[in-house]
């Protein structure tokens, strides 16, 4: 029992960290630029596979560094030439084109990489046993992931508290037309974020393409949970990305794990109830709904977030 | 210093703006008086890029119109909004630094200045924006767009729902603004603090100028004030 729980915490905190990679760029995006950025997980997908061509010519490290930056500088070159142009046509128009972009990147992808998963790997240097607990291997790269998520946080949270990129981010998160009235050029800070926002999903891409599979459908997979929790931690809160992550992280980790039904809790209290009947289904089957049962409820009773400041 | 000709501005199809035309001399300050809803605040944001504008704004000689609102701020007019806006997020300092367009450049006003004039930012230097007072956040988003140094700052309705002692303060700030060499173009409702500052008052009615003179003209003028002015 202990060793399932002390397994699912770190798989749950793994996920979630994982997941907060992927949202930071996205509540950074939606909370100052307003746009509701469906193609989010389609640069981390863009992350994963420029890593694998990479990493085939300077190895895992070089993709690490390049990966993200090309991703950044794609981000940007389509928020300058397009979601700039598209954003005096109002947020319906920035979001069907996001939407379009999805499907381009996603067919790009396919053109240059193929429809079957690519062979991208873990590096060498970091595929062995980090520690041993109850008899089950860590692998050393689930460690590294954790480090490079921590260590994310840490440098997305000075560079937003103690720089004055940073504070000009933090004011336009509330009023970038004042940002704009104070001599602060808001279309290029835009750019910048944009541009930060993709590259940190690129680096999410390249950290989780050879820990998962990095295929076609990858973006798919991942896009629609990084919204609930750019929801549910708020808009444009770094820290609530982080809480939303680590609690849809363990929440969809140990759902996973729970192996018995509410018939069987019943049957342990004494009233018998069939087992093919609704109470039957076994608790784990609730498990990938519980992230949307979750942001469907906070938009209800909570619609700024558990951190954010506003809610639109 | 600022000229405005034929200036006009839509929101949607309602044609706010319709052909305001006036102008602020180096050093002056001038108010733009009327009632609610007749497009003082529209002006403003007309001139500084925040509401599309047709027409003239010409600033120092040089054309205005079409500029995006940091390139007319880094031209020399600063913006202190009717809703103050000031950064939530941010402490007071912080939201101060935001005013500054270039750091280490050289300034006539400075975060102490901000404090020796309102002491009480001074004190809730490190607290959030939003926790200020009405009063605080007026204080703090009109020494904001000081710290820009502008040639010429517009400023919405200053003292709208301050109660009289800061309404004072606020009078004196003007004052001390103006003595400094900037210009001021003053949006107000409140007759008293108008006619106490401006060189000259311009009166607008149904998005145009109606009146133009100076604070003793309006004085003596009953029926434009029965007309424009009086509620």
């Amino acid at each position: 029992m202990i060793e399932s729980v002390v397994f699912s915490l770190l798989n749950g905190v793994l996920y979630g960290m994982l997941l907060f990679m992927l949202a930071s760029g996205l509540t950074l995006i939606f909370g100052m630029m307003g746009v509701l950025n469906f193609a989010h997980a389609s640069f981390y997908m863009l992350g994963a596979y420029c890593a694998y061509s990479i990493s085939q010519v300077l190895g895992f490290w070089g993709a690490l560094v390049i990966a993200p930056i090309i991703v950044g500088l794609l981000g940007a070159l389509i928020e300058r030439v397009g979601l700039r142009n598209v954003h005096k046509h109002g947020h319906v128009a920035e979001l069907l084109f996001t939407f379009g972009l999805v499907y381009v990147i996603d067919e790009l992808v396919i053109l240059v990489w193929g429809q079957l998963p690519v062979d991208y790997r873990i590096p060498e240097a970091l595929d062995f046993t980090l520690f041993s607990l109850y008899g089950s291997d860590f692998p050393a790269y689930r460690g590294f992931i954790l480090f490079m998520a921590v260590a994310m946080f840490v440098a997305i949270y000075l560079l937003l508290v103690r720089t004055r990129v940073g504070m000009i981010i933090r004011a336009s998160l509330s009023h970038p037309d004042m940002v704009g009235a104070l001599g602060h050029n808001v279309p290029r800070i835009f750019t910048f974020v944009f541009a930060f926002g993709t590259g940190l999903a690129g680096l999410a891409g390249v950290m989780a393409g050879n820990y998962f599979i990095t295929e076609p459908g990858m973006a798919f997979a991942m896009g629609p949970i990084v919204f609930v929790v750019v929801v549910l931690g708020g808009l444009g809160s770094l820290g609530g990305a982080l809480v939303a992550s680590l609690i849809i992280g363990l929440v969809t980790t140990f759902a996973v794990g729970m192996n018995y039904s509410i018939a069987d809790m019943l049957a342990s209290a004494g009233i018998a109830f069939g087992q093919d009947s609704v109470l039957g289904i076994n608790l784990s089957r609730f498990g990938p709904m519980l992230p949307y049962l979750l942001m469907v409820l906070i938009l209800i009773f909570r619609p700024r977030g558990l951190m954010g400041s506003r809610e639109s | 210093m600022l000229e405005v000709e034929n200036l006009h501005a839509y929101y949607g199809k309602s044609h706010i703006l319709q052909g305001v035309a006036f102008d602020v001399g180096e050093g002056e300050i001038v108010s733009l008086l009327g009632r609610n809803g007749v497009g003082r605040s529209t002006t403003c944001k007309s001139i500084m890029g925040l509401v599309p504008p047709r027409g003239s704004i010409r600033f120092k000689g040089e054309e205005l119109a079409g500029m995006s609102a940091h390139r007319i701020a880094r031209k020399g007019i600063g913006y202190v909004p009717e809703d103050r806006l000031t950064f939530s997020g941010l402490s007071t300092r912080e939201n101060l630094e935001m005013g500054v367009q270039k750091v280490g450049a050289e300034s006539r006003w400075t975060i102490d200045d901000a404090y020796r004039l309102f002491p009480r930012l001074s004190e809730r230097a490190d607290v959030k924006a939003d926790l200020l007072s009405g009063g605080e956040q007026q204080m703090l988003s009109m020494c904001r767009t000081m710290m820009g140094n502008p040639a010429l700052v517009m400023i919405d309705e200053p003292t709208e729902g301050l109660a009289p002692q800061i309404v004072e303060q606020v009078g004196d700030f003007l004052l001390e603004v103006a003595a400094s060499g900037v210009s001021i173009l003053l949006v107000e409702q409140k007759l008293s603090i108008a006619m106490r500052v401006s060189h000259r008052v311009y009166v607008m009615g149904h998005g145009q100028i109606v009146f133009e003179g100076t604070p003793q003209d309006l004085q003596a003028d009953d029926a434009v004030r029965r007309e424009w002015l009086e509620v």
